[in-house]
């Protein structure tokens, strides 16, 4: 039997406001619990809503970045259901007319392939307050929960695709694409550790060609690792289920990141039991032509724009170019380093290969970058001319990432500088070829096809001898032609 | 409405109904609704539904914090508070 699996994501995106979608209070990560929870948040009897114009702006941005018709007119209704984190009873949310119509989000899969994903459309809403169970080290009874309402009316836009994913990559790929669409457009921190982006994932398999299966849905799995694994776990589950002769349950599961496995959280409830209606305190929002198009001239460069210039720009290839324009932090720092170093290739080169690699093993973003896009552009123009080697340069990469200065002073103070004096590199071949005389007798004895490779032993003892300062290209040619000479 | 429908609604909505009046609340909402049925009779042809009664438009905020910290006022009223946190009795789902 040949399964197909059918993947449909929702993503709550957390907007980059100041303030709450419907109250003054701030928003901002890290806060006490409580303190940035308002008489608005809290539900207070006689508090009235007032919607953040900048809310209607970033999902207008949105919008218009994945080619979707803005809502002109949008309605907000109150989904009801009852949890202690949402002091109303109901969450204000957008259901029949909401602010982002159907658009697409172009992917680019690693076949080179290139696929549409469709968006079925955006919705705003608030988000909830936290619940924390750990009452035992907070210091109260383990029968109590803890709320926090500081998240309670975070502005989210919830985006909701069609199922148009096929498996794990395409999922991942679409979540990075629109991760990168969103930080772009600086609607989004992008900070998922944070939550600020968190992935529901609708799964379902079917026989090739077949009829639509039952699906599950995995909620909040906020990072691109996590839901590969997600994926590739509750498909295999799924098909399990399916050979043995077995149904699929229409539920919810959570993932648990720790233990990498997912459990059923309660059966999914229907639509109509939260009673959706709209929200009497709320008027319809009307965003005009006017509106859209002043926002529309505020967009800055898209990812998709961004990767084209890169290529044409810079000559870099469609994936190098790809991977230095999909996050726009990156990106400023590839331009700056480019410019100031005048070689565009060595600059991303060093970006994907060394930094990154720091990056990732200290666990920082660009931002916090422990190398300047100027003094890594430093570094990589005393690549190009000959100061350096390239192995050397990993040396002084090394150090400038410990603090020990910019290029030049560290190249100086370790007395680093390549040796390009051909005297001074005729005296260290003659050297090593009158030390190692028997490997001498070898290599002149042996055939044109098997020297070049013979070399590498005398290259070798030079490069130990100089602390690996020769100059690589004068030292292979001065090391030829007296091996060659007899 | 039968009494299984109004022991569903009743548990959506987190109301305690009597065993005893579950019969007397079904006929009571039935009336109520059969008095709702009457609309349908209106004509809405090319009417396109209202979202409020109002004929007006949401005005908006700029987005500028406008709200102090008042957590020991709110916390004051609360029945139970711990480390900053709203106490309730334990709900895991």
């Amino acid at each position: 039997m040949e399964w197909e699996t059918v993947i449909g994501l929702e993503v709550h995106v957390q907007l980059a406001t100041q303030t709450k979608i419907f109250s003054g209070s701030s928003i901002a990560f890290g806060a006490e619990p409580n303190t940035q929870a308002c008489a608005i948040d809290l539900a207070m009897p006689g508090t009235l809503p007032v919607a953040n114009e900048q809310a209607f702006r970033y999902a207008t941005m949105f919008g218009l970045a994945v080619d979707a018709e803005i809502g002109k007119r949008s309605v907000f209704e109150r989904k009801n259901y009852f949890y202690p984190d949402l002091p109303k009873g109901y969450q204000t949310t957008q259901l029949e007319e909401p602010i982002v119509g159907p658009g697409n989000v172009d992917i680019l899969l690693s076949s080179g392939e290139q696929k549409r994903v469709r968006i079925h459309h955006a919705h705003l809403e608030e988000d909830a307050g936290k619940s924390v169970h750990e009452g035992a080290s907070l210091g109260f009874s383990q029968a109590m929960s803890g709320i926090d309402l500081n998240r309670a009316g975070t502005p989210l836009i919830e985006v909701v695709t069609e199922p148009d994913m096929r498996n794990a990559e395409e999922a991942v790929a679409f979540a990075r694409k629109l991760h990168s669409i969103v930080t772009s457009l600086g609607i989004c921190d992008g900070e998922m550790s944070q939550g600020s982006m968190r992935f529901d994932v609708n799964i379902s398999v079917r026989l090739k060609g077949g009829e639509l299966g039952t699906r599950t849905e995995t909620k909040n799995l906020n990072s691109f690792r996590f839901m590969e694994r997600c994926i590739e776990q509750e498909v295999e589950r799924q098909i399990e289920v399916l050979e043995e002769g077995g149904t699929i349950t229409q539920e919810t599961r959570l993932y648990d990141g720790d233990t990498h496995t997912a459990r059923a959280m309660r059966s999914k409830e229907e639509a109509n039991d939260y009673r959706y209606f709209p929200c009497p305190d709320l008027l319809p929002v009307i965003l005009d032509d006017d509106y859209i198009e002043q926002v529309r001239s505020t967009l800055p460069e898209l990812p998709d724009a961004r990767q084209k210039r890169f290529e044409e720009t810079y000559s870099l290839s469609a994936y190098d170019a790809g991977t230095l324009s999909a996050d726009a932090a990156v990106a400023s720092y590839f331009e700056a380093t480019a410019k100031a170093s005048g070689d565009a290739k060595l600059a991303a080169n060093w970006l994907m290969g060394e930094l990154s690699a720091k990056l990732n093993a200290e666990e920082i973003a660009i931002g916090g970058s422990k190398v300047s896009a100027e003094h890594l552009a430093g570094l990589i123009a005393r690549i190009k001319d000959q100061t350096i080697s390239n192995k050397i340069a990993k040396q002084v990469f090394e150090a400038m990432w410990n603090g020990e200065g910019d290029a030049d002073s560290i190249i100086d103070a370790k007395g680093l500088k390549q040796v390009s004096d051909s005297g001074a590199l005729e005296k260290m071949v003659d050297e090593v070829m009158s030390n190692n005389p028997s490997q001498v007798d070898n290599y002149r004895k042996a055939d044109e096809k098997k020297r070049p490779k013979m070399l590498g032993f005398f290259v070798g003892q030079i490069m130990k001898a100089s602390n690996g300062q020769a100059n690589p290209q004068q030292l292979n040619e001065i090391l030829k032609n007296k091996l060659d000479a007899e | 409405m039968n009494p299984s429908e109004i022991e569903k609604l009743a548990n959506l909505a987190r109301l305690k109904i009597n065993e005893e009046t579950i019969e007397q609340t079904a006929k009571s909402i039935t009336e109520v609704l059969s008095l709702v049925d009457q609309l349908k009779a209106a004509e809405t042809e090319g009417a396109s539904p209202m979202a409020h009664p109002l004929d007006a438009v949401q005005r908006m905020r700029a987005d500028v914090v406008s709200e102090a910290n008042q957590r020991e006022a709110f916390q004051k009223i609360a029945p139970a508070t711990e480390n900053g946190l709203y106490l309730v009795p334990k709900v895991i789902d």
